[in-house]
């Protein structure tokens, strides 16, 4: 069995209108069944209310299924006893970066997750000195995190999960307040956890220039995997994407046109040097 | 505008003030305070002064910051030297229409606010030199027998250090409100007190929601790094007195004795 894996699973919410009475049942998520293996760099993809984030919820236990089941290293996670044990394998990053950051100091929240797990100090600072180095926060580390730009925050708040060893990490819409240099080092730093310290990432996100360098994406929509497969194998569906109001990026998008249009390219091109080595070798033959 | 409130704000740089330990740092204020209200003399708050000077020097904390802090309890201030002004009863020394204005009110509210103004630079330094996570240390530490008693010492901490630490976000976060709803033809400034009050509503209604918003996300960012309660967690940097410490509490007696000893002659 994987890092993860879900099983026909099923969340539903009661809607409600403003008196309290009960409008209907949304099904948030709707048979969904994931199998992720340990080292795997995952990006689950959708527009907003597709599901994505309750999803991801699910991997950390806060939440628990209506139907079907998560498992997370083998732990089923509607087992009360097991949740600390979960979410210390899992490890969980949110959109806001401000809303996460417990601590004043850099440090300080980074060794906020070890605290709790009762870890001895000498360790934790350990732990901290190396969780900051990964993701390139070390000359931070006695900041306020006010001070720091919205990239660098969510790059602590990425220390403060790492601290904890956990086997994977979820990465809930980090990119989604950033601008675009701090979401080229937010996707950055998460790579390099992937790549050197081989751990699992879920990266959810609603960009899809974020998802180039994943092993497998799936696609959400309403509540359903509504695709799944390698990106290339995603990007090559160009008019599936659009039925499912996902942006496709613009090389992507223009490599596509230009398909329709006659020039002889291959399908699911995805970086902007590809589509240049592509025309070039059209051009010279 | 909303920004120079710096109570309650970490100063970040290094000196022996930041490095003391906060249960030093607590017990001096709280010592320091107490002391204000016990001078009966000029000598008294000359030597508060004093102390107050050295502490501030060897801080490294620029003293605009804890004036800046000041301009916010301005209005404080001014009932409080208004109200012992006027109502003080007492030889007259100034009498037009109904009020009177008399020496030992106007000693009364020069008194009160010397003592006020340095009451609270005072208790800005110990909040400008000391993490808020620090501080709630030391108290925790400090309140620990109070556990005896039933009291909830690790939440009330955690409280204590998680309200620290939006303070800053809110105070911005108000900032863009208002900015956002001066831009849309909302009036902050003029008309009468009520009315003032009134423009705040739409401010505060938004503020609030935010608020909430932000503290569900907070409990399950916590949550999901396995935060349970004080039961069984270790500290990153637990409190140990060293010698600097022990130097610290003989300044403070020092002080306290002095300071009383002339302050009541």
């Amino acid at each position: 069995m994987g890092i993860v894996k879900t099983k026909d699973l099923v969340y539903e919410y009661i809607r409600r209108d403003e008196e309290g009475n009960v409008e209907g049942i949304t099904k948030a998520i709707d048979q969904v069944d994931l199998d992720i293996a340990q080292g795997e760099f995952i990006a689950i993809l959708g527009h907003n209310g597709s599901g994505k984030s309750t999803l991801a919820k699910h991997i950390n236990a806060i939440l628990n299924p209506t139907e079907g089941s998560v498992w997370v290293d083998g732990m089923d996670t509607s087992q009360e006893e097991k949740v600390w044990e979960i979410r210390q394998t899992a490890g969980m990053v949110f959109q806001n970066p401000d809303n996460q950051i417990i601590g004043q100091v850099v440090e300080e929240d980074v060794g906020f997750g070890p605290e709790n797990m009762g870890i001895p100090t000498k360790e934790i600072w350990e732990r901290v000195e190396e969780s900051l180095r990964a993701v390139g926060m070390y000359e931070f580390r006695k900041h306020s995190p006010n001070k720091l730009s919205g990239g660098q925050k969510q790059r602590v708040s990425i220390a403060g999960v790492l601290a904890m060893h956990p086997k994977c990490i979820i990465l809930d819409e980090p990119t989604a307040m950033l601008d675009p240099s701090g979401r080229r080092e937010v996707i950055r730093a998460a790579r390099a956890l992937n790549q050197v310290e081989e751990v699992t990432i879920i990266l959810i996100t609603h960009y899809m220039e974020e998802i180039i360098h994943a092993d497998r994406v799936f696609v959400m929509d309403s509540g359903k995997i509504a695709m799944e497969g390698t990106p290339r194998d995603i990007f090559s569906q160009v008019e599936r994407l659009k039925e499912l109001r996902l942006d496709v990026p613009q090389v992507t998008l223009l490599s596509y046109e230009l398909q329709k249009r006659g020039v002889r390219l291959p399908n699911g091109i995805l970086t902007i040097e590809e589509l240049t080595k592509e025309l070039e070798q059209l051009r010279k033959s | 505008m909303l920004r120079d409130i710096t109570l309650g704000q970490y100063y970040q740089t290094e000196s022996v003030i930041h490095r003391l330990d906060p249960r030093v740092k607590l017990g001096g204020t709280l010592l320091y305070i107490i002391s204000l209200f016990f001078f009966k003399n000029i000598w008294g708050y000359v030597a508060a002064a004093i102390f107050l000077a050295i502490v501030i020097k060897l801080s490294h904390v620029p003293f605009r910051f804890m004036v800046k802090g000041m301009k916010a309890i301005l209005f404080l201030l001014l009932i409080t030297v208004v109200f012992n002004l006027f109502l003080t009863p007492g030889t007259a020394l100034v009498s037009f229409w109904k009020i009177t204005i008399t020496l030992e009110g106007l000693k009364m509210a020069v008194t009160m606010a010397i003592r006020l103004t340095m009451l609270i630079i005072g208790s800005s330094i110990m909040t400008l030199t000391t993490t808020p996570n620090n501080l709630t240390d030391g108290m925790e530490k400090m309140m620990k027998p109070l556990k005896l008693f039933h009291v909830p010492v690790h939440e009330v901490a955690m409280m204590m250090s998680i309200a620290l630490r939006f303070i800053p976000i809110l105070l911005e976060e108000t900032d863009k409100i208002m900015k956002a709803q001066i831009a849309r033809g909302a009036d902050f400034e003029s008309g009468n007190v009520v009315k003032r009050a009134k423009a705040l509503v739409p401010l505060l209604v938004p503020l609030f929601i935010s608020a909430f918003r932000r503290a569900n996300d907070l409990a399950m960012a916590m949550e999901a790094r396995c935060y349970r309660g004080g039961e069984g967690r270790t500290k990153m940097k637990p409190l140990v007195y060293r010698k600097q410490d022990g130097i610290g509490y003989v300044c403070v007696a020092v002080y306290l004795v002095a300071g009383i000893a002339i302050g009541r002659l």
